[in-house]
């Protein structure tokens, strides 16, 4: 599955200080749908090249980190829960860098 | 089915509970409703402007700096503050002002944001640097004193700093970014250190009014998961990289701790706020007399201003001079005591390089 994924307000430094990453996430054998859930392990693996514990705590985003899918805050859609679809538009931003 | 219906499902399939027709684009923490992003520009300008009126925050014709670091929220209240002024006619001489500490690789590229907000917003800048008032960047700093306090020596010249800027624009206040978060976050710390006077003063929106220039704080009560979200909406441009000096050390345990609590229950920043100001103790907390520095004239308790004592030490090669005895000089029979306060004075400036709040 095509996604889009946007890191900004200072989380591009934790993958190669590049913002914008088109990739192409596989669906785990047996299941039809990709979640949040699913992408986040998916962008710890094979994303996130340092500081992990910036992006993420336990399962989730680290609290403070924003995300939108399609540009709409993901706490409206289920967060983890959030069912991803073919060429989606996933941004993460951190709200604790710098004022 | 179309693209446009699938999206809204996913986001519940709701409309925007204030306009009741548009595709809701976030949650606003301090209230949970559903709304959409035409809506929550208005809510969130609006708001900011009732703090502002609500306040007294500023009188018809005064010359207004904003302290600009290039950062999200000092770039949100520009371009905010800019709106407001035009849209309820204030009727303010609004300026940037930012300091130049002398950090190569951080501060350069932040004030290279500055500059480019000073044409999008069309506010004159002011940048006053740490070479110029001190002869030393913080670059220069740093090889000297190493990185372990090297946020003290920031504290304190910024805000001198600061104070100098204003004085050379002749305005009449300073606003800064601070954010609910922030405010939140020093409550917090306050009150585990257990003090007093600054408890009370750090929910006051303005401070520094026996001082040369009082500042304000219009975001008092904007929760920063709404900044952000307003900057990214509205494409805003900042700056978001680390200070070079601390890394990860802008934010401690206590802001982790706010995190974690907004997660659970997002209105507990604001009721921590609330609380803060709710907060009086009837002692009569004595506040040191405020004199001049002999050698620069700034505002000081004491013989000389910390930024003149911290100047004296590098100047002399003993760096160390200044730090660790933070406001009682006299009281120097509790060195220990002291020492644990100055700690505790660079924990509360939590946002000390990214930015120009303290
Ligand atoms: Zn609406
Ligand atoms: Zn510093
Ligand atoms: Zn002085």
């Amino acid at each position: 599955m095509h996604i889009t994924l946007e890191f900004g307000g200072g989380l591009e430094l934790l993958c190669d200080s590049v913002k914008i990453h088109n990739v192409d996430v596989e669906l785990k054998k047996g299941l039809e749908k990709l979640t949040m859930k699913d992408l986040l392990a998916w962008v710890r693996t094979n994303l996130i090249k340092e500081r992990p514990e910036m992006f993420m705590k336990g399962d989730t985003v680290r609290p403070g980190v924003l995300v939108l899918v399609n540009d709409c805050d993901w706490e409206l859609s289920g967060q983890l829960e959030t069912t991803l679809q073919e060429k989606d538009v996933v941004v993460f931003i951190s709200t604790l860098h710098g004022g | 089915m179309e693209e446009g219906n699938t999206i809204a499902k996913r986001a519940g399939s709701r409309l925007c509970c204030l306009c009741n027709e548009r595709k809701p684009a976030l949650k606003r923490p301090k209230t949970l409703e559903q709304i959409c992003r035409d809506c929550f520009y208005n809510v969130f300008e609006e708001e900011i402007h009732q703090v502002i009126v609500g306040n007294h925050l500023f009188k018809d014709g005064e010359r207004v700096a904003i302290g600009a670091s290039g950062g999200k929220d000092s770039t949100v209240l520009a371009y905010v503050m800019s709106e407001l002024n035009r849209r309820h006619n204030y009727g303010l001489d609004l300026f940037l002002l930012s300091v130049d500490e002398g950090i190569t690789g951080y501060r350069d590229d932040s004030l290279e944001t500055v500059k480019r907000n000073e044409v999008q917003y069309g506010l004159p800048l002011k940048i006053v640097s740490y070479k110029d008032l001190y002869g030393w960047t913080m670059d220069e700093i740093v090889k000297v004193i190493g990185l372990k306090n090297n946020c003290t020596f920031c504290g304190v010249f910024r805000r001198q700093a600061l104070d100098r800027g204003a004085a050379y624009l002749k305005v009449d206040k300073l606003v800064t970014g601070h954010n609910a978060d922030d405010i939140a976050e020093t409550v917090l710390l306050n009150i585990l250190r257990g003090d007093v006077a600054r408890l009370s003063r750090c929910t006051s929106i303005t401070t520094g009014e026996d001082g040369p220039i009082p500042r304000c704080k219009p975001f008092k009560y904007t929760y920063e998961k709404e900044i952000v979200m307003y900057a990214y909406f509205k494409k805003l441009d900042y700056f978001s990289t680390e200070c070079i000096y601390s890394p990860n050390a802008y934010r401690g345990f206590a802001r982790e701790f706010i995190k974690d609590l907004e997660r659970m229950r997002p209105r507990a920043i604001v009721d921590i706020i609330k609380s803060g100001e709710n907060f009086r103790i009837s002692t009569s907390t004595k506040m040191p007399e405020q004199g001049t520095c002999e050698r620069c004239g700034y505002i000081s308790s004491q013989k000389w201003c910390k930024a003149c004592v911290l100047l004296e030490g590098l100047n002399r090669g003993l760096p160390k001079l200044g730090i660790g005895r933070s406001r009682c000089l006299e009281n120097s029979n509790d060195n220990r005591k002291e020492a644990k306060r100055n700690d505790g004075d660079r924990i509360i400036e939590s946002k000390q390089c990214g930015s120009l709040d303290f």
